[in-house]
């Protein structure tokens, strides 16, 4: 059975006197014990509201969650508030963007990730700072006894998302959610980090949801990659499926916007043209049809269907990027 | 620092330097040579952290505590601020004679007409009714620092507690006590103090700091209530609410410390408004009755209007002393609110 069994899972803002917005469009998925997933695409797709949601941390007023999903046996969006507080952190851990932001700035470090371990391994403050100290070292800071009582403006960007990673891990959570957690850093902080984060998910037999925009992000941590637009799940393959024969003209398009190294020098970098304000509602067609180069007379008539392909994996497309094209 | 010998870190690499010189080495030991310098860069960097340590955390309190002391004027609103609470203190000490006692070397030569300025052992003369018009004003610096000190107290306990309980709760609690707090600060303060004042069957000195109390009540709650809201929208709540952290945990671990920073610093220029709101009551005679009490808004309310042209001394240096008091927590509070300004934060 899976860890997370996520089924047509919808949300849609309303506001009084506005017309409704469906940010996520019952989007299905699964999560197995130990494997990374990734949810990819651009700027509103979905993604982050995605997680919120499964999280249970939507704001109460002005949306409307609908859908299943199942952790371990339980529909998560159908527990009585209290319940769900109690299983956040314990057993589904998050991680952030903004790794200064994420951080209470009036409380110190040791404090914060010993809150956690209060709240749900009843430890008392001692035992919980002494485990604290073990957690930092864990995610590679170093002279931990010192950071344990610095404020988090005081340690650097990378330092700060290993505090957040440690506390998100602190009690071991069988389901981690990294919501774009290396957008802020630098480069090099980055790859640092994604390498934590596969060392840990690694050793600990966690499960991870990989939010990211980063296709480099994916090619390096993921075993299965969600590729989402306009709140619908248009492509899943396997990792290696998806970066050798993208089938989606969407996912082909992103492929192609990374930048190479061997590409010629001075050749301008391929881009999805339009915007994200051109989609059409899926309920008229396909909402990248308007964007789309491989757009067909089907694409403007209902939304396409997701169905399987011959490699294992989904597929929402009426005209799909033959197979026979390799990606350079 | 400057010996490049004793420096944390740049002798290490020397320790693993290829000892043979050949660079000739087998494809295990590079691999082995990775982990080592792996573990060296974390050694290192322990040894540059201990290196630049100080002892535990610079908390932003404490740091905008260093800005505010290089804040020139904000130390000058601080030194008066000082003094005043010394002066306090010590009136007793400082005054030359009771304030309360009428001296027969003054009480002589006093007449409607004529005030006895200067003499020896009354430094500032006598007031209206005889008695050392210096030991008045020190003494009514107690009075002063008491009303303005409660008052602004008070007013901050409630205020806090209405705007944390707003911004926590939110809805329509937030609504039923922002409604309220708006009909009060749309009555000018002055007017809703004399109206609370008049309430009172019986004025004391308890009435006027209840009603400057009340007055600040508003100011505070919507203070904190925006901060709260903000608060509750930021990240780390976010974040922590993702931890499963209880609901009490992050009002009052999480949203309330970081809400407060903006009361703090209104509480500072509160009680400059305080101060001078309790001087406007007295002055209009809705003070303290008692007329043995020296209190500086009463000074210059009674004696000094009413013999400004006898001797304009009454009523100048109570005023001068209000002004003064005043002006030193104004700089003070603004200076504060500089330095816990994130924007000034490098």
């Amino acid at each position: 059975m899976s860890l997370l069994d996520v089924r047509d899972l919808s949300v849609v803002f309303q506001r009084r006197g506005e017309r409704p917005f469906t940010a996520v469009d019952k989007v299905s998925f699964s999560v197995e014990p130990g494997q990374t997933v990734g949810l990819v695409g651009e700027s509103g797709c979905g993604k982050s509201v995605t997680s919120l949601a499964i999280m249970g941390l939507l704001p109460r007023r002005g949306n409307k969650v609908t859908g299943e999903v199942f952790f371990d046996g339980a529909d998560l969006l159908q527990l009585r508030p209290d319940d769900m507080r109690d299983r956040r952190g314990r057993d589904i851990g998050m991680i952030f963007q903004d790794p200064l932001s994420s951080l209470n700035p009036v409380v110190p470090i040791g404090v914060q990730v010993a809150e956690v371990l209060e709240r749900h391994r009843g430890m008392d403050r001692k035992a919980a700072l002494k485990e604290a100290r073990e957690l930092l070292d864990a995610v590679g800071i170093p002279d931990p006894t010192r950071r344990l009582k610095e404020y988090p403006h005081q340690i650097s960007g990378g330092m700060r998302q290993r505090a957040l990673i440690a506390i998100a891990l602190a009690c071991k959570p069988r389901l981690l959610i990294a919501d774009e957690p290396t957008t802020a850093l630098d480069v090099t902080i980055q790859a640092q980090i994604l390498t934590l984060l596969k060392q840990l998910v690694d050793e600990t037999g966690t499960a991870l949801i990989m939010i990211t925009h980063d296709l480099g992000v994916v090619a390096g941590l993921c075993d299965t990659v969600n590729v989402l637009y306009g709140g619908k799940v248009v492509e899943r393959a396997a990792r290696h499926e998806l970066f050798a024969r993208p089938r989606h003209p969407y996912t082909r398009g992103l492929l192609d916007s990374v930048p190479r190294l061997d590409a010629p020098r001075g050749e301008r970098l391929h881009a999805i043209r339009g915007s994200v304000a051109d989609n059409i509602p899926w309920a008229e067609g396909c909402a990248f049809a308007p964007r789309c180069d491989n757009v067909v007379d089907a694409c403007l008539e209902g939304t396409p269907p997701l169905e399987p392909t011959a490699t294992g994996g989904d597929l929402r497309c009426n005209n799909p990027v033959s197979e026979e094209v390799a990606v350079p | 620092m400057s010996d490049p010998i004793t420096r944390p870190g740049v002798a290490a690499p020397r320790d693993g330097a290829d000892p043979t010189g050949t660079g000739e080495r087998p494809a295990s030991a590079t691999e082995r040579g990775i982990g080592r310098l792996g573990d060296r860069k974390k050694a290192r960097l322990d040894e540059l952290a201990r290196a630049s340590a100080d002892k535990g955390g610079v908390s932003l309190v404490r740091d905008a505590f260093r800005r505010l002391r290089r804040n020139p004027v904000a130390m000058f609103g601080a030194a008066i601020v000082a003094v005043f609470i010394l002066v306090a203190i010590f009136a007793p000490l400082l005054a030359p004679h009771d304030p309360a006692q009428r001296f027969d070397e003054l009480t002589k030569n006093l007449t409607v007409d004529s005030i006895p300025g200067a003499s020896s052992g009354f430094p500032l003369g006598s007031d209206p009714l005889g008695r050392d018009f210096l030991s008045r004003l020190i003494y009514g610096s107690r009075q002063t620092l008491f009303v303005g000190v409660l008052a602004t107290l008070i007013g901050l306990a409630l205020g806090v507690l209405i705007g944390a309980v707003a911004g926590a709760f939110g809805g329509w609690i937030d609504n039923i006590l922002m409604r309220f707090t708006d009909v009060m600060l749309a009555l000018p303060a002055l007017l809703l103090a004399i109206s609370l004042v008049a309430m009172a069957s019986k004025s004391s000195q308890w009435t006027v700091i209840l009603a400057v109390a009340i007055v600040n009540v508003p100011i505070f709650a919507r203070l904190l209530r925006g901060s709260m809201l903000a608060q509750r929208e930021s990240d780390h709540v976010l974040a922590a609410r993702a931890l499963g952290v209880k609901q009490r945990s992050i009002v009052l671990r999480h949203m309330l410390p970081n809400a407060m920073t903006a009361v703090i610093v209104q509480a500072t220029l509160t009680l400059s408004t305080a101060i001078l709101e309790a001087a406007s009551l007295s002055f209009l005679g809705l003070g303290d009755p008692d007329i043995n009490r020296a209190e500086w808004g009463l000074m210059l309310g009674v004696d000094g209007v009413r013999y400004f042209e006898v001797r304009p001394e009454l009523a100048y240096y109570p005023a001068l002393a209000i002004i003064v008091v005043a002006l030193g927590f104004t700089l003070l509070g603004e200076g504060m609110r500089e330095a816990i300004d994130p924007k000034n934060r490098r």
